[in-house]
Order: structure tokens, then C-alpha cells, then sequence
């Protein structure tokens, strides 16, 4: 038996209230939030985070493939999969390959994963922009999903039985971007309309008949894409009753391009029961279908952080801020110098330092040293040190302050000295924080991020965040409300 | 393994200091040449009687030839020295212990830096390349988080602590308007100084050292050559030096309440000069005040007020102008300014006045006291260098 064998989502922290923006702009906008990754996240950050969590609820498994797939990533003829490579310690042996540019290649890479062999970790991640007013700024969100596809086997179960899948392919202008533009054009709304009902019917008719299945046994009926009308059309039309019609997180996340499919994909998995029939049709340059048997797996498998907990768990964003964030605003900076590049040679060193996040503790002593060192800070014994990846331990902090001079994207830059759970400490930067809530003594985990660009190199490394999930560390305090 | 000190070896026979500030008009050479020129005429020498030359520049320059070039030093032995924010004392105990070896019968010490050409607030550091996930935060920051730390492990309530604060900035600002050297010559309210706008942390504007260009200078003979020079030389009593492992950073048995490189060059200095009850052997001390609480926490990390007690100390006005112990009479790193290079040798300068009777008789300190202490450090808690010295006009 093939399949998915774990999914995980990942919601940026941020929302924005699609209300603030005609309050701003004078239009557009509408009803509900829409996510939005932080300064200091892109494509490859957040599909990191996803990679991560996915990982963390299957710890028995080692994949054997890294796909990575974004319509917008944050590197064009470098492979952006390397850095979360990279970042999951996986062995060299463990090819990262994007599928990457178009909004296709996400749902394509899960599709290609089933039908083939071995263990893939399928990362998909988009960040949606649009011009201030526009139907994308509003429409559009930013996530990621990773999802896990292989064959059943002992400690990481299918928890999804691949029943079978089809594509129906056209070539036609509905939506489209030339490199380097931020934003997305489309042509008149009604002709995309025209051309997908027909794709979708198709694709999801085929696959049915690939899986054998009969529409009216399908309990989950996942319909994504970036034209609105048209999912929402094919959703209604393809006779799984309203009732199936999975939630498609619009009116809370947005449609997050490329990572949609899984995102939706992952949020009903982790409401489903064994035996259910989930099906998901994408619509994007034609129509990918997929359907899959929820399985007695499933019961077994416990997902990191669902994707409901992460909306339910979200925080306002001015939408000022907002648009300092994607660009489209240049709020005066403090008058502090740029940092430089960073040097390839010197980040290359400390890969596992800096990618992932691993330090060092020495034999002797147990004193934990981040950055990891040669001489220990304890004893003084000399190259007796074992490595001590800490990216999933969390910490407390000791003592924070707020720097308004420090160079920042988005300043002020919040910093805390973290104590780690068995030992540890590190002064590091915080995300996804409000400055006024902190205090000492709060909770931490550490998150992967883009401190900066400069010369075009993003400068990957790892902040704290506050804990809003469930505390894996027996007895440890409550996660903050 | 012994720190034995150069007790009474050599003496500092000439100094030269310039106005501290702003000094648009000024270049890095002109500031040399004005400090420099000051000090060979205090010592009644010329660049030619000097042997050795030691150049303390932290970001202005690189090698001897900064101070070559403007100086005209021809052939001379001329390096420069760069140890975070005490440079120039490292450049002063460069010379002085090449005189005490017996190297040279005579060196020279020039601190001096030119911050304002970078167009940018604050300090900026000049990194080499790196990996990309060093810290970025500034000097502020890091320091910001001793305030909070004391208050809590004392007792001491947070506004309590920010009068005590405002009460070290305040007295920096009246010993400053004293000085017609410091970039800040005026009297500032405490109101004024708490409700300035905030830079990191609990940290305004006012209790951040002034950000100036600025150079000074001393000239170095053997103490027994002295009175050739100056009827008032300055005996180096003890120069104390101690540089962390960093590991404070990530050492979570830290607690950011005291800086153990400034104890241990303390402790290193006291023993070099055999002192024993610094609070009464000493006419003032020039200290480090780079953030106000900086200067809170050295004065018990320097042996000034026992643990935990220094806040009232300086409520109880122990270490204003007409205190018990006198605190920065200069107008220390807040009033005076902070021109990296030249910081260490400035607070020297200060001890040449001072205990020679030659501070503007507004802030002359009494010299009944014959001793003085300069402390100077560089880098931030949990990783830092400190330096130490004491100074003095009597042998033995």
C-alpha cells in the first residue's frame, strides 16, 4: 500500500483583516483575514516550519527524496530545498529538488510522489502578493504543507491510501507573471471560468474511475486554485454533495498558491476518520486530481500542530505594516548601516550551525556551547564535544529588552536571553512577537528564518518564538494563552 | 603564573587631550596631531626624543602608519593597537611596559578615533566576513538588560532604579559642564533625563555615552628619568587587564548583575598597587560609564560599594563631585564623550589634572589623596575586556 504516511500545514502567526485594507486604500479588501508570513520568512522559511512539524509526528522516518515546490521562490537558479535539506540534517544521499514557477507544481509534485517509489518528503510553499486594493492581496495567502508519501510499513503507516489520481492538461492565458514582477496579472475572469469547469470534471471523472470510486463516496471533497469563481464552481459541480465540500480555509488563510492543495489536503486529514474518502482537485493550468482512503492508520498518528490550532492561534497585523513588509511601503529606517553579505565559504563551515541549528556538548562537563566550540567553557577539555541539534528544544526566557537602534527589517528588533530545557543558553532574536505581551519566565521554541538580504543572499538562520502549541516537554509550564 | 605589575617602574611625564565632540571640522590626523603635540609639549620633548610609539584606534585607521603619516615619524618602531573600547589604555599599557622591560627609554601613547565621518548614530562595528548568525544587537541592548537583572535580584524597585540611574547621569552632566574638554557642557535634569526617548530597553537617550571624535595622548619614561621631564610626574601604580572567554553569553549560571572581567582586573590592579580599601586610599576614579547602569554595577564590581548596596550609595550622593569618592569629575563616556581610541588615555588625562591641582578649579578634587583609578572596558556583559590602572604623584 502507498500513500500519505503524515502532513503537516504551517500558518504564518500574522492576519490581516481584509477590512483594514479598503480603510487604507479607499477599496478592495472584504471580509475575514488572510495569513501573511512575517518579515523574516519566505518560501523556503516557512516550508521549513511544515518540513519540521511533519517530521516531529513521524520521528521514526527517514525520507529518501526532498521535493520543494513555490511559485515564488526565494532563490532562481540555486536550489532553494538545499537550505531545508539543510535544515532537517538529512543525508547527503537525500536528493532536494524544486519543482518550481508555476502554481501547478505543487499539487504536480504530490501527484509524481504517488505514482512513483520510495519515501518523499513533499514541501509545498507560496506567498501570495498583490497590489494594495487588489482582488490577489486579499484573495491570496502565505503557507506551506509537507507531506510525507511512501509505502506502509512498520512505525510510519500510511495514514492515506493513494486510490488513484488523473490530469486533463490545456494551454490557455488565465493567469500568468514574467520574472521579477511581484505581481500576478489575469485575464477576464469569465473565460478561466469556462476552460476549468470542464478540466475539473474531467480530471476529478478520471481519477474517480482510477481509484474505483463513485462520486457520492467521497467524504471530502478539497477543491483549490487561485481562481476563485472557478474552485468554487467545480466544488459545486462535480456531485459530492455541499455537505463534503471541505472548508477551503479562504476566509481565513487565503488561497496560498502552490501550498494550497496540501495545506487544505493536511487540515482535512487531521479531521478525518479511518475509511473516509478525501478527494482533491486543483485548478491551475488544467486540473490535477487526487484521491485517497483514510486507513486504520490513521487512528495511530498524531499531527505536530494542526493547521486549525495555527488559525485559531493567528494575531493581527496592522495593514501598514503589511505593506512595509511586502515592499510596497518604505517606512524610514534607523539610521544604523546595513549588514554586509554573508560569506558563502564561512556559512558553508557551519551548515549545521547555522541551518539547523546545532550546537555542541562536551563529554566531560555536559556544558552545552551555542555556537558549539572545540574547548569546552567547563574543564577546558579540547575536541571532547558531541553534536546537540537544538532546533526542537525549548526554552525560557531569562531577561529580554527591546533594541530601537539595531538594524531591522522591521524594527524594533526584541531580543531574550533563552535558557533551554536541560541545559543551554543562547541570547537570540524573537518572531512573531508583541513586545508588550513578553516577560520573563515565558516559553520559547526556536523557529527557522531570514535574518536579511544583502547582495541577494538571504542570511538563513534561527530565532525564538513564543509557545502557542501544545508543550511537548512532560510537566513543563503551560504554553501562554 | 603571577600578574607582578610594573609598581612604581615608569611614569607618565607629559599628556595632551583634545576637546571631545562633534568636530566636523577636524580629520583623524588633525586630532593626532593636536593631542600629540599637546603631550611633547607638556614633556618638553620633540618626536624624535620619543623611541617607541603606540597608536590605540579601534575602526579610524589601520596600522602604525595612521600614526606615522601625520606625526612625520621617520623609522620609528610605531604599531597600532585596537582592544574594543580600551584601546587606548592598551595602547598606554603597550608603552609602559615596553619602557619598564627596558626596550626603550622613552614611548608614547596616542589614543584617537573619528566617529562622526560615518553618517550613522551610535557605534558601528566593522565585522570581517562571517556565517551570517552572529548578534546584531547594539551595544545599548546588551546593556539594557543589567538594569532589570539588579533591580530584581535586589529588591530594588524598577522606578526606584530609574532614579538611580538618572542620579549617575545627572552627576556626569554637572561634572561635564565643569569641563571645557567634554562634548556635553551642561547641567541636565533628572525629569529630563527619565523622560528621554527610549533606545533600547529601559535606556533613554541620556544614559547612553556621547557619541564624539576625539584623541589624547601620554608620553612614558622610567620612573627614575622622570624629574627630568616634570617636577609632577604620574607614577603607574597597577595595570590590571582581564578578557572573558565570551562563554558568559552562553553560560546560563550568568545572571548580568556584575561583570567578572572588571572584578578580576580589579582585583589584579589592587594587588599590583597594594591597595586594600580602594573607597579611602582613592582621591576619585575614572570609570567606564558607557550606560548609566554601567557605572551602577562597577562601582561594586570595583570594590566601591559592597554587593547589592550601590544604588543607595549614589542616591546618598557617595559618589558626586564633593562626594565621599568622586565618580567620573570629568564628565566621564556620558558628558565627556566616547571616542573609542581615545576613552583610556582620556580618563589618564583627567588623573594628570586632577592629581596635579590643574582641573578647572570647579571640579578640582581635593588632592590630599595622592591615588587615582581609571577603569576602561570593551564588549558587553557576558563577553568583555576590562583594563585597570591606578595612578599616583608619590613613590612607594
Amino acid at each position: 500500500m502507498r500513500g500519505i504516511i503524515a502532513t503537516a500545514g504551517y500558518v504564518p502567526y500574522r492576519r490581516l483583516a481584509r477590512p483594514s485594507v479598503a480603510a487604507f486604500v479607499g477599496t478592495g479588501g472584504g471580509k475575514g483575514t488572510r495569513s501573511v508570513a512575517s518579515h523574516d520568512e519566505d518560501t523556503t522559511t516557512m516550508g521549513v516550519e511544515a518540513a519540521r512539524s511533519v517530521l516531529r509526528s513521524v520521528p521514526a522516518l527517514s525520507p529518501g527524496a526532498l521535493w520543494f515546490a513555490t511559485a515564488t521562490p526565494a532563490y532562481l537558479d540555486k536550489t532553494n530545498a538545499t537550505a531545508v535539506h539543510a535544515a532537517l540534517r538529512l543525508p547527503s544521499d537525500v536528493a532536494a529538488l524544486d519543482f518550481g514557477g508555476a502554481l501547478r507544481s505543487g499539487m504536480g509534485a504530490l501527484l509524481t510522489a504517488m505514482a512513483g517509489t520510495g519515501t518523499v518528503l513533499v514541501v509545498l510553499s507560496d506567498q501570495r502578493d498583490g497590489l494594495p486594493g487588489g482582488a490577489d492581496e486579499s484573495f491570496g495567502g502565505d503557507g506551506a504543507a509537507a507531506v510525507v508519501i511512501g509505502d506502509d510499513g512498520p512505525g510510519s503507516p500510511v495514514v492515506a491510501e493513494f486510490l488513484g489520481a488523473a490530469s486533463a492538461t490545456d494551454e490557455f492565458l488565465d493567469r500568468w507573471r514574467t520574472p521579477g514582477d511581484r505581481r500576478s496579472r489575469t485575464w477576464e475572469e469569465r473565460f478561466g471560468e469556462t476552460r476549468y469547469l470542464p478540466l475539473g470534471r474531467e480530471a476529478f471523472a478520471r481519477a474517480l474511475k482510477d481509484a474505483g470510486i463513485e462520486a457520492a463516496q467521497v467524504d471530502w471533497l478539497v477543491v483549490t486554485g487561485m481562481h476563485g469563481r472557478a474552485t468554487k464552481a467545480v466544488a459545486a459541480k462535480l456531485g459530492p454533495g455541499a455537505e463534503a465540500v471541505a472548508d477551503d480555509l479562504s476566509g481565513s488563510v487565503g488561497q496560498t498558491g502552490t501550498a494550497h492543495p496540501g495545506l487544505v489536503l493536511s487540515s482535512v486529514l487531521e479531521r478525518s476518520t479511518p475509511g473516509q474518502i478525501i478527494a482533491v482537485v486543483h485548478l491551475a493550468d488544467g486540473a490535477d486530481a487526487l484521491v485517497l482512503r483514510v486507513t486504520e492508520g490513521r487512528a495511530g498518528w498524531v499531527p505536530d500542530r494542526t493547521v486549525d490550532e495555527q488559525v485559531a492561534s493567528g494575531a493581527e497585523l496592522p495593514y501598514g505594516r503589511y505593506l512595509s513588509w511586502r515592499q510596497m511601503l518604505t517606512p524610514e529606517p534607523p539610521r544604523r548601516p546595513e549588514p554586509a553579505r554573508v560569506s558563502a565559504s564561512a556559512a558553508g563551515r557551519s551548515e549545521d550551525w547555522k541551518f539547523a541549528f546545532v550546537g555542541s556538548r562536551d563529554h566531560g562537563s555536559g556544558a552545552v556551547h551555542l555556537p558549539p566550540a572545540r574547548i569546552s567553557m567547563e574543564g577546558g577539555a579540547l575536541d571532547d564535544m558531541e553534536p546537540l541539534p537544538m532546533a526542537d528544544v525549548r526554552g525560557t526566557v531569562v531577561t529580554f529588552t527591546v533594541d530601537r537602534l539595531a538594524y531591522s527589517p522591521s524594527p524594533p528588533v526584541v531580543f531574550a536571553v533563552v535558557d533551554f530545557d536541560g541545559g543551554g543558553r543562547f541570547p537570540v532574536e524573537l518572531t512573531d512577537v508583541d513586545a508588550e505581551a513578553l516577560a520573563i519566565g515565558d516559553r520559547v521554541e526556536m523557529t527557522f528564518r531570514r535574518l536579511f538580504t544583502a547582495d541577494g543572499i538571504h542570511d538563513y538562520f534561527w530565532k525564538a518564538r513564543p509557545v502557542r502549541h501544545r508543550d511537548p516537554v512532560p510537566d513543563g509550564p503551560p504554553p501562554k494563552s | 603564573m603571577s600578574s607582578h605589575g610594573i609598581r612604581d617602574r615608569v611614569a607618565i611625564v607629559g599628556m595632551g587631550c583634545t576637546a571631545f565632540g562633534e568636530l566636523w571640522d577636524k580629520g583623524l590626523d588633525d586630532l593626532i596631531v593636536d593631542a600629540s603635540t599637546d603631550a611633547f609639549t607638556a614633556a618638553g620633548v620633540t618626536k624624535d626624543d620619543v623611541d617607541a610609539y603606540w597608536l590605540g584606534t579601534a575602526q579610524s585607521g589601520m596600522s602604525g602608519i595612521t600614526l606615522a603619516r601625520p606625526l612625520q615619524l621617520e623609522g620609528k618602531p610605531v604599531s597600532r593597537v585596537e582592544n574594543y573600547c580600551t584601546t587606548g589604555s592598551e595602547a598606554l599599557r603597550a608603552a609602559a611596559y615596553a619602557v619598564a622591560s627596558g626596550a626603550y627609554d622613552m614611548a608614547m601613547a596616542v589614543g584617537a578615533e573619528k566617529v562622526k565621518d560615518s553618517g550613522y548614530q551610535g557605534l558601528n562595528a566593522n565585522n570581517p566576513p562571517n556565517d551570517g548568525t552572529g548578534r546584531t544587537l547594539t551595544a545599548a541592548a546588551m546593556f539594557s538588560m543589567v538594569a532589570p537583572a539588579y533591580a530584581q535580584k535586589y529588591g530594588v524597585d524598577l522606578d526606584q532604579l530609574s532614579d538611580v540611574l538618572a542620579t549617575i547621569s545627572a552627576k556626569n552632566h554637572y561634572n561635564g559642564a565643569r569641563n571645557p574638554r567634554a562634548q556635553f557642557r551642561r547641567e541636565v535634569s533628572k525629569e529630563t533625563i527619565r523622560s528621554s526617548p527610549r533606545v533600547a530597553g529601559g535606556l533613554g537617550v541620556f544614559d547612553c555615552a556621547g557619541v564624539a571624535d576625539g584623541a589624547a595622548a601620554a608620553i612614558v619614561v622610567r620612573a627614575e628619568d622622570a624629574l627630568r621631564y616634570t617636577d609632577k610626574p604620574l607614577y603607574i601604580k597597577a595595570l590590571g587587564f582581564s578578557t572573558g572567554s565570551g562563554s558568559g553569553l552562553i553560560d546560563p549560571g550568568y545572571d548580568y548583575t556584575h561583570f567578572p572581567e572588571c572584578e578580576a582586573a580589579a582585583a589584579d590592579a589592587y594587588a599590583q598597587a597594594g591597595i586594600t580599601d580602594p573607597r579611602r586610599q582613592l582621591a576619585f576614579a575614572e570609570v567606564h560609564d558607557c550606560f548609566t547602569p554601567t557605572e551602577l554595577v562597577l562601582m561594586e564590581d570595583l570594590g566601591f560599594a559592597e554587593r547589592g548596596t550601590a544604588w543607595k550609595e549614589v542616591l546618598a550622593g557617595t559618589f558626586a563631585l564633593d562626594g565621599e569618592l568622586p565618580i567620573n569629575p570629568d564628565g566621564g563616556l556620558k558628558s565627556f564623550g566616547h571616542p573609542v581610541g581615545a576613552s583610556g588615555l582620556r580618563m589618564f588625562f583627567e588623573c594628570w589634572l586632577q592629581l596635579r591641582g590643574e582641573a578647572t578649579p570647579e571640579r578640582q578634587i581635593s588632592t590630599d589623596r595622592t591615588l587615582a583609578l581609571t577603569h576602561n572596558l570593551g564588549g558587553y556583559p557576558g563577553e568583555m575586556v576590562s583594563f585597570v590602572s591606578v595612578v599616583g604623584t608619590e613613590l612607594g
